[in-house]
């Protein structure tokens, strides 16, 4: 069920205001494929046009294709409601759905998509989902218990837990262990490496080492200057771009040194 | 090093932290002075109303036969404005927050802000001249049509002041109140929740039913309770647009309507003397007690089912 993407001279707007140019890439399927690059420089914002979550800004547009395994998901006639069915998302901090119970959040997902569940297929997804997000062992007394009372690493689980539920085909990352702590971080690390078993993964990340440790690929963003849109620097195996990067700028960035 | 002088027990106390502290404390007291003094003024000019005799009664026996029928009115106008009210403010502010383009959303917001501000002597005359009127050949319809149904007994009355038109008067009313709060809690809904849905696949109507109402539960009741509060004091436009006859009777559209406490004492005061002047503010004095009562429910119903608190 995981798919590739290929993205081929992808501009994204903000109105008239260019924030991401020609970006051309490759992601491939079970794999793990990071974005690393300073703030700003839109790799979150491309990240987001891969499940078309930027639309939530009134105004974003993108032009260019964006192909998962064939299928265009700028297409007039792609439904992004759809899109997002398939593509799913994980941000930065955690956010369970704060009335809902662990259990209910897990299934928030399927319970939208207006199947019918019976009762022991419903707990069956639970159970997948949550020992999928390797959460299961610590919070399978109390699935009635509200989401919110979890702590902030195993909040970020559960909402893992929430995003496979729906077993879509590729999963993108936001920064997903930037509000957390160093061993809840070490647990979603370990989570994504089990996971790409199964998903495409994107993680966009501010932490190097991350990208070392989880990802074959990774692609370098950056600013072109000042006031400038940003743009794909350079797109290689980690082990490549974290020893003999082709562009000095990555190396520059890797290393410490800026411009 | 440099050391900080400090002696214990007596940080200084600034000249104007101190104004500022009591001033502020002053205005809290005040209100609370207010309150007071309109309850005193209500209980101790209301007591000998509570034991007046049927000739200042309009004839009932005693001042629960006579209050009832009133209390009656009151709650049931404010229960079908509220009834009216809350599903339009839901989808206005709604339009507001999250549907209407942000121009346009501006020029809602604006509008619905200005019907707070039309007076209720002219909600009083347009349900009267205006309204009323128009409502007249629907209510005869009701009569005929759904009489079965006793909320549309009828007979229809051909001017249309009925309670049902006095209520829907009253939901106009009650509907800036109501939008406005909701409309602030909806738009303060974390940016983080509704992202959660709709990177589940959530369309537009299902991420504010999975993030925005939940969130917004609990303002949502504040809101309407304010406007139940507002709807049962509200005097002018009730007393001008009802034909009441002060009866108990659910018939919503018939010539015999129960009155409102508050458009009762408008209608009334200036030609009371004595001890009906005393009934009346007793009247005055349940009114108050009832608005009491709603409005710490709501406080009940909002800490309850708080969730950012817990």
């Amino acid at each position: 069920m995981a798919k590739s993407i290929d993205v081929s001279d992808l501009n994204i707007y903000y109105s008239d205001f260019l924030a991401v140019e020609g970006v051309t890439m490759t992601i491939p399927a079970r794999s793990v494929t990071a974005f690393i690059g300073p703030s700003g420089c839109g790799k979150s914002t491309f990240l987001r046009s891969l499940n078309r979550m930027h639309e939530v800004i009134p105004g974003a547009r993108v032009e260019g294709k964006v192909m998962v395994d064939g299928q265009s998901l700028y297409d007039a006639n792609v439904d992004p409601v759809e899109v997002r069915r398939e593509i799913g998302m994980v941000f930065q901090r955690p956010n369970p759905f704060p009335t809902m119970s662990i259990y209910e959040n897990v299934l928030a997902g399927l319970r939208l998509n207006n199947k019918r569940l019976k009762k022991s297929e419903a707990d069956s997804v639970v159970e997948k989902s949550l020992k999928g997000a390797n959460l299961w062992n610590e919070v399978k007394d109390r699935l009635n218990k509200p989401g919110m009372g979890l702590s902030g690493g195993q909040q970020q689980r559960l909402c893992i837990a929430r995003a496979i539920a729906v077993e879509p085909q590729v999963l993108l990352m936001d920064e997903p262990c930037s509000a957390l702590d160093p061993i809840s971080t070490s647990a979603i690390e370990d989570l994504i490496h089990e996971l790409k078993e199964e998903y495409t993964i994107v993680i966009v990340t501010h932490n190097m080492q991350q990208a070392a440790r989880v990802s074959e690929d990774t692609a370098f963003f950056n600013l072109a200057g000042a006031g400038k849109p940003g743009r794909l620097v350079e797109m290689n195996p980690t082990k490549k771009i974290f020893s003999v990067p082709d562009e000095e700028a990555t190396e520059a960035y890797i290393s410490g040194r800026f411009g | 090093m440099s050391v900080i002088e400090q002696k214990a027990g007596s940080p200084k106390r600034r000249l104007g932290d101190l104004v500022f502290a009591n001033l502020t404390f002053g205005s809290g007291l005040l209100i609370l002075v207010a309150l007071a003094g309109v309850a005193i003024f209500l209980t101790i000019q209301g007591i000998p109303g509570f034991s007046a005799k049927a000739a200042d009664l309009d004839g009932h026996a005693n001042f629960i036969a006579y209050v009832w029928p009133l209390v009656f009115g009151t709650l049931l106008a404010a229960a079908i404005a509220l009834l009216i009210a809350l599903p339009l403010a839901m989808g206005v502010a709604l339009s507001i927050s999250h549907y209407a383009p942000r121009r346009l959303a501006v020029v809602i917001g604006y509008l619905v802000d200005l019907l707070a501000a039309v007076p209720s002597v002219v909600y009083g005359l347009w349900g009267i001249s205006f309204l009323g009127p128009r409502l007249a050949p629907l209510y005869g319809w009701l009569g005929t049509h759904l009489s079965w149904i006793p909320l549309f007994k009828g007979p229809a009355l051909n001017s249309g002041r009925t309670i049902l038109t006095a209520a829907i008067v009253l939901a106009i009313m009650i509907l800036p109140i109501i939008t406005a709060i909701s409309r602030e809690i909806f738009m303060q809904t974390p940016r983080l929740n509704e992202e959660a849905a709709l990177a589940l696949g959530a369309t537009r109507w299902e991420m504010i039913r999975l993030s925005v109402f939940p969130y917004a539960k609990s303002g949502i009741v504040s809101a309407a309770m304010l406007g139940l509060g507002r709807a049962m004091g509200e005097t002018m436009a009730v007393a001008m647009v009802l034909s009441a006859t002060g009866i108990v009777s659910f018939n919503l559209i018939s010539a015999t309507n129960p009155s409102t406490i508050a458009a009762n004492i408008a209608l009334k005061f200036s030609d009371s003397t004595g001890v009906q002047v005393n009934a009346l503010i007793a009247s005055g004095l349940v009114l108050f007690v009832i608005t009491f009562i709603v409005n710490f429910a709501a406080r009940a119903i909002v800490s309850r089912g708080d969730v950012r608190n817990k």
